[in-house]
């Protein structure tokens, strides 16, 4: 049990890593990277988020859209199958629970939501956190899963997002063809990113 | 009137593309351009969710509460992608198959939100389609562009079709695995963003 989970975790942290291997989050991953701190920021609040949202949305799969699921509610509702509106609850759900962290760390941890602020409304249309959902749909997670899928894939979105913005401090310093600063070099820079984790491709435990 | 309905439709496709100048809606740009077949799908999808969610949004631009304004927009364009995936799943399965998340994925794209927050709010409704269309057209230029490229080396064909007649199969060519996998897409689109600037001096960035 135990290792099944930590194999499932290594897997969405570095075989599958969301921003390398599946381009997820890409917006925010190349606009926020010019500085560590900020990029640690988004990464711990992309951290968080995930591991919250993608349980969230598998009960909500569970328990109220895939087929049959209704029919806790009377025998009549068994076979109603609501998956077609799993998108628009998804984003609901994602829009409603970054809403909610905002005010709960606000109130609560008002250091962390000074670090995080401006990053949390920028998260809701991160499309790392729906993709989670959707893959979580996809390869039919149970509850566990989830929870270590989502915890896993949003440490590996920070590491990612974290060495890129440390890479790109030290580029201020070298000498980059001018058509190709800035977003230009920072994509190849990616690139060159992606193939050092290739190197963890088939890793199983 | 502010913008010139030519300049709408026409601007995105080189002045002010999506991809290379805006940042918007990478994740997808990357993600399916291995085959030709499934980018062009990918982009006559984004081209009629933005359209239509441009019109739909700069219709109801005057009833929007300001401070509910993006969870209006994300139902807008939530419900959108919803007809869209199910329209794939009905008539081509196999490719929507191929696209996996990447459909659903389409409410998340940049370029649709940010289309929507930017033109959709403050023009009127004629000039938002076009400003869809162009921004959808500027969008698919790169996709195409890049797809074309990934898969002629990549697996030597083009839209399924063999160009380059691969080894594997008794001709000449052997194909260059790369290609096919992620890295390649960031350095394509890099060396496209290169090759736009170094025509377009203007869109330089001189503090990267």
């Amino acid at each position: 049990m135990f290792e099944e989970y930590l194999n499932l975790a290594v897997k969405a942290i570095f075989v599958e890593n969301m921003a390398l291997t599946f381009f997820l989050g890409m917006c925010s991953f190349l606009a926020v990277s010019k500085k560590v701190e900020t990029a640690v920021g988004l990464g711990l609040a992309v951290i968080f988020v995930l591991t919250v949202t993608v349980p969230a949305n598998n009960l909500i799969q569970t328990h109220l859209l895939s087929e049959g699921a209704l029919a806790w509610i009377s025998p009549e509702f068994a076979d109603v199958d609501l998956t077609f509106l799993n998108l628009l609850c998804f984003i609901g759900t994602i829009a409603a629970m970054v809403q909610l962290v905002e005010m709960t760390t606000d109130r609560f941890f008002p250091a962390l939501h000074a670090t995080l602020g401006i990053f949390l409304p920028l998260i809701a249309v991160n499309c790392a956190i729906l993709g989670g959902s959707l893959f979580m749909v996809e390869r039919d997670y149970d509850f566990g899963e989830s929870v270590v899928f989502g915890l896993g894939s949003g440490i590996g979105w920070f590491l990612a997002i974290v060495a890129l913005a440390s890479i790109r401090e030290r580029l201020r310093y070298s000498n980059v063809p001018h058509g190709l600063r800035g977003l230009g070099m920072t994509f190849v820079v990616t690139g060159l990113m992606a193939f050092g984790f290739m190197a963890f491709g088939g890793i199983q435990l | 009137m502010a913008v010139k309905k030519s300049e709408a439709a026409l601007d995105p496709l080189w002045n002010n593309n999506p991809i290379a100048l805006q940042v918007l809606g990478i994740c997808s740009a990357l993600a399916v351009t291995t085959k030709m077949e499934t980018s062009l799908v990918m982009c006559v999808a984004v081209i009629c969710v933005l359209t239509l969610s441009n019109l739909t949004v700069s219709l109801l631009r005057h009833q929007i509460p300001n401070s509910i304004r993006i969870i209006v927009q994300l139902t807008v364009i939530a419900s959108l992608v919803i007809v869209t995936d199910q329209i794939l799943k009905a008539y081509v399965y196999e490719i929507s198959k191929q696209l996996s998340v990447f459909v659903g994925l389409i409410i998340t794209n940049c370029i649709i939100m940010g289309r929507a927050e930017a033109f959709a709010m403050q023009n009127p409704p004629s000039l938002a389609i076009l400003d869809g269309i162009g921004n959808g057209l500027g969008y698919s230029a790169i996709l195409m562009a890049t797809a074309v490229l990934r898969e002629l080396f990549g697996s030597g064909k083009l839209y399924g079709y063999s160009i380059l007649p691969t080894v594997s199969e008794g001709g000449w060519y052997l194909p260059n695995g790369l290609m096919l996998l992620s890295p390649a897409a960031f350095f394509i689109i890099g060396g496209l963003i290169w090759a736009i600037r170094v025509w377009k001096p203007a869109q330089v960035e001189m503090d990267g």
